[in-house]
């Protein structure tokens, strides 16, 4: 019997995944309608000034990309789980590490990628600095796969659970919580056109421990919901 | 081995004896740390040359927070040796503490707020220690709702410490990023080691305050300790044996 290399397994789950992404169309488009019409509800609720508005659109934007990334992380072992697919998946020899790194980078390509993408757009409307576009982008580059990484240790958790959605918020929203303030602190420094690259730094440190630590309590996390 | 006298702890039975035999002095030894301490504390120890009286909260305030944060390190390290080495009383251990730190936890949120009332004129600002506590309360009713949501307690107790370990591996960069995002709240005072910046006839009482509150915390663990045990065991033959003769000393 031959064996997948590592790199082939990784690759034909990210393809199986993304492929599956695209035949549900909604499951990619719903998040990102979701995080439009939640940044919309902040100049109806704040009032339509615009340096009220662009004081906060740091932490709007990232609010909103926080919550969009919560709602679709179901997706990233739910159906798997349910069909009984994850559980091959688990039985097979390639290393559980790479499968759900594959899983991960699949979905972070579905969500963060197009938050990523939106993004601007939605800072025009909420007057951000223009200084601060840069900044933004960028803290959304190397802070939507912390999202992915570290939701995925929740979702492993609850996979299980039938009425997981509540308490997945509940797990993960807290570990989210370094990312959120050094993001709107790297934009909000942008702002005032000063260097932004501690911040940026400490986001790119979180982003590569996660991506080295997470996965492996994701695979823990999977092994004990499985069962 | 010298870690061979602990294998007879890995059995549920004599464990549940063991806790059962420390918790009495345990609780002994809290109530009577607690009964001098508090008494010390209260009464004689000197008032605060600038916040007067009010600031004998804080032989209750400081104990409750660093027992938050070293029952959750507890915890932790329960968790890590029920996934490292399958010791299914950890996990047990793990799930006896979770409620007693988040109770913990909400205490020191609790008495901060009555203490931030007449010293900062708020209850509550958006400062760095109060939001990490803020969060170290998340973080505990994340790990006790997860513990919660499994029918099989031996799966919750692992799902319960994965999440843990994620917990307090994200602590300290919780702590700092809050730490660096907005901060009022006076730097630490007991815990600098050698010369704590505050009179020894302040500080002793602390101490014995602290000392008492450990004891309690054991007390609690110990109790809590043996109650998941009956509840994992509970089909065992020497648990319907404890219950029967419980049964029959109450007939009695």
């Amino acid at each position: 019997m031959t064996q997948l290399s590592y790199r082939t397994a990784f690759g034909l789950i990210v393809k199986r995944d993304l492929m599956i992404a695209f035949r549900h169309r909604d499951d990619i488009i719903n998040p990102l309608l979701f995080f439009v019409i939640v940044v919309t509800l902040f100049p109806l609720g704040v009032g339509p000034e615009s340096t009220t508005l662009s004081r906060i659109a740091p932490g709007i934007i990232w609010v909103a990309a926080l919550l969009a990334t919560l709602l679709s992380l179901d997706r990233l072992f739910k159906s798997d789980y349910a069909d009984g697919s994850l559980e091959q998946m688990l039985l097979s020899p390639q290393p559980i590490f790479i499968l759900v790194l594959a899983k991960i980078v699949a979905h972070w390509l579905l969500t963060g990628l197009p938050l990523i993408l939106i993004a601007p757009l939605l800072a025009v409307l909420l007057h951000l600095n223009e200084h601060s576009y840069g900044a933004l982008m960028l803290t959304l580059l190397l802070g939507t796969p912390v999202l992915s990484l570290l939701g995925a240790i929740g979702v492993a958790l609850t996979v299980g659970i039938k009425k997981g959605g509540v308490l997945l918020s509940l797990l993960v929203l807290p570990l989210y919580i370094p990312v959120l303030i050094f993001a709107t602190s790297a934009i909000d420094t942008a702002a005032m056109n000063l260097p932004y690259n501690g911040q940026l730094a400490i986001i790119a440190a979180i982003f590569f421990a996660s991506l080295t630590l997470a996965p492996f309590a994701v695979s823990a996390a999977l092994k004990v919901s499985t069962n | 081995m010298m870690w061979k006298w602990l294998h007879p702890y890995a059995n549920p039975e004599i464990s549940y004896h063991f806790a059962g035999k420390i918790l009495p002095w345990c609780a002994r030894l809290a109530f009577i740390f607690l009964a001098i301490g508090m008494t010390w504390a209260l009464l004689f120890a000197p008032a605060d040359y600038q916040q007067g009286d009010t600031f004998r909260i804080f032989y209750l305030h400081v104990p409750a927070a660093m027992l938050s944060m070293g029952i959750y390190l507890g915890m932790a390290i329960a968790a890590l040796s029920s996934l490292v080495w399958q010791l299914r009383l950890a996990d047990a251990t793990a799930a006896a503490m979770a409620p007693i730190g988040a109770t913990f936890t909400f205490i020191a949120l609790i008495t901060g707020a009555a203490w931030g009332k007449p010293m900062w004129g708020t209850w509550w600002i958006w400062d760095a220690r109060l939001t990490s506590e803020l969060i170290l309360l998340f973080l505990y009713l994340g790990v006790i709702a997860l513990h919660n949501a499994f029918e099989d307690k031996n799966l919750a107790g692992k799902a319960a410490g994965i999440l843990a370990l994620v917990g307090v591996i994200n602590l300290p960069i919780i702590k700092y990023s809050v730490e660096w995002w907005n901060t009022l709240h006076q730097g630490a005072t007991v815990s600098k080691l050698g010369q704590p910046s505050m009179t020894a006839d302040m500080f002793w009482p602390f101490l014995v305050c602290f000392i008492g509150f450990s004891f309690l915390v054991a007390a609690l663990i110990c109790l809590r300790f043996r109650s998941e045990i009956l509840n994992r065991n509970s089909m065992r033959p020497w648990v319907r044996e404890l219950v029967a003769n419980e049964v029959k000393a109450h007939a009695v």
